[in-house]
């Protein structure tokens, strides 16, 4: 279905969270809660009340617009983001180069190892990524190894070496 | 001060996200048998050494109407990375840029950005964008669009 058309036949904002994975409109003050909050929270002990006076609008619009966003998964988080690389664990993205016929019981074998965060297929001879998360770098190559050995598929392990600073996420 | 035995107690309540209400740094002491000031503190310190990277949300790009995602991989000579991964951190539509290891003779590419689109159209046009006006046009690069997610969990990490 065109998103256009999906976004027609969902005016009513109370029919939005039966489409979980579908483009929903958002008002004005959504939008605008939405790029404000993509930067810092401010740390005081009424955050919602300082952006509510910053949008011109009331603390408890804020908040009901906010936990309404969340219940319909347009937000699917709302909190601290912790920087992995100072906290105890250690991540890597890697990649396996798969063939096309044996995509699905890979993805499975993959899958199964709970330090397995995300999987994504993409449309390279290097087609499986997924980003793997352990207690120590040690035990990250462990998991690693065993991964390319029970899949017997090729594999790369690209650690991040330096993030660079990526400004607001995505303006809507 | 939040006793060393509550902080990880407190991590692990904000890992499950803040409480969007009045208060939420009170709700959370209450919960903790803290003081409202003190987890304030914590977080602000915690800011401060880069610990939390920032308070805020994680957003459903699908849900947005950015179904479109694409890595976009680079190779860049090793004293030009800094310069290039600054630039790209800039534009708008990179949400994620990160240098890493090259792996000889299966990956050249050692600079990653990851640029989100309503479709793939849009994607490709702002990738072509961003290589002209950054003067990117002579650093080869790919461009791996995600087909199929098998496996997403809580997104609680920036990784």
């Amino acid at each position: 279905m065109h998103p256009d058309s999906v976004e027609k036949k969902i005016s009513k904002q109370k029919s939005r969270s039966h489409l979980l994975q579908e483009p929903v409109n958002l008002n004005e003050l959504e939008k605008q809660l939405i790029n404000r909050l993509q930067g810092d929270l401010p740390l005081t002990e009424r955050p919602f009340l300082q952006i509510a006076d910053e949008l011109g609008t009331t603390e408890s619009e804020v908040i009901l617009v906010l936990n309404r966003l969340l219940e319909e998964g347009v937000i699917t988080r709302f909190g601290p983001l912790f920087d992995i690389s100072k906290g105890s664990g250690c991540f890597s993205l890697c990649a396996l180069k798969v063939p096309q016929t044996d995509i699905d019981r890979i993805a499975s074998i993959v899958n199964e190892f709970p330090q397995v965060a995300h999987n994504y297929l993409r449309d390279n001879e290097w087609n499986m990524w997924f980003v793997l998360a352990a207690k120590c770098q040690d035990e990250l190559t462990a998991i690693f190894e065993q991964i390319v050995e029970l899949t017997g598929c090729p594999g790369i392990n690209c650690p991040k070496e330096k993030e660079f600073f990526v400004g607001l996420n995505l303006p809507v | 001060m939040i006793p060393a035995e509550k902080q990880q107690l407190l991590l692990d309540k904000l890992s499950s996200g803040l409480p969007i209400c009045e208060f939420p740094f009170r709700r959370i002491a209450e919960e903790l048998s803290l003081d409202e000031q003190d987890v304030l503190e914590f977080y602000r310190t915690s800011l401060a050494n880069g610990t939390t990277k920032r308070v805020g949300m994680v957003l459903n790009h699908q849900r947005l109407g950015y179904r479109s995602n694409a890595m976009v991989v680079w190779n860049v000579p090793g004293e030009l990375v800094d310069h290039v991964g600054e630039l790209l951190g800039r534009e708008d539509k990179v949400t994620l840029c990160y240098q890493r290891p090259r792996r000889a003779p299966h990956w050249p590419y050692n600079l990653f950005a990851m640029i989100h689109g309503k479709c793939r159209q849009a994607v490709l046009a702002e990738i072509a964008r961003i290589r002209k006006e950054n003067g990117l046009e002579n650093i080869e690069h790919d461009v791996l669009f995600s087909t199929r997610k098998f496996k997403q969990t809580g997104a609680r990490y920036a990784s």
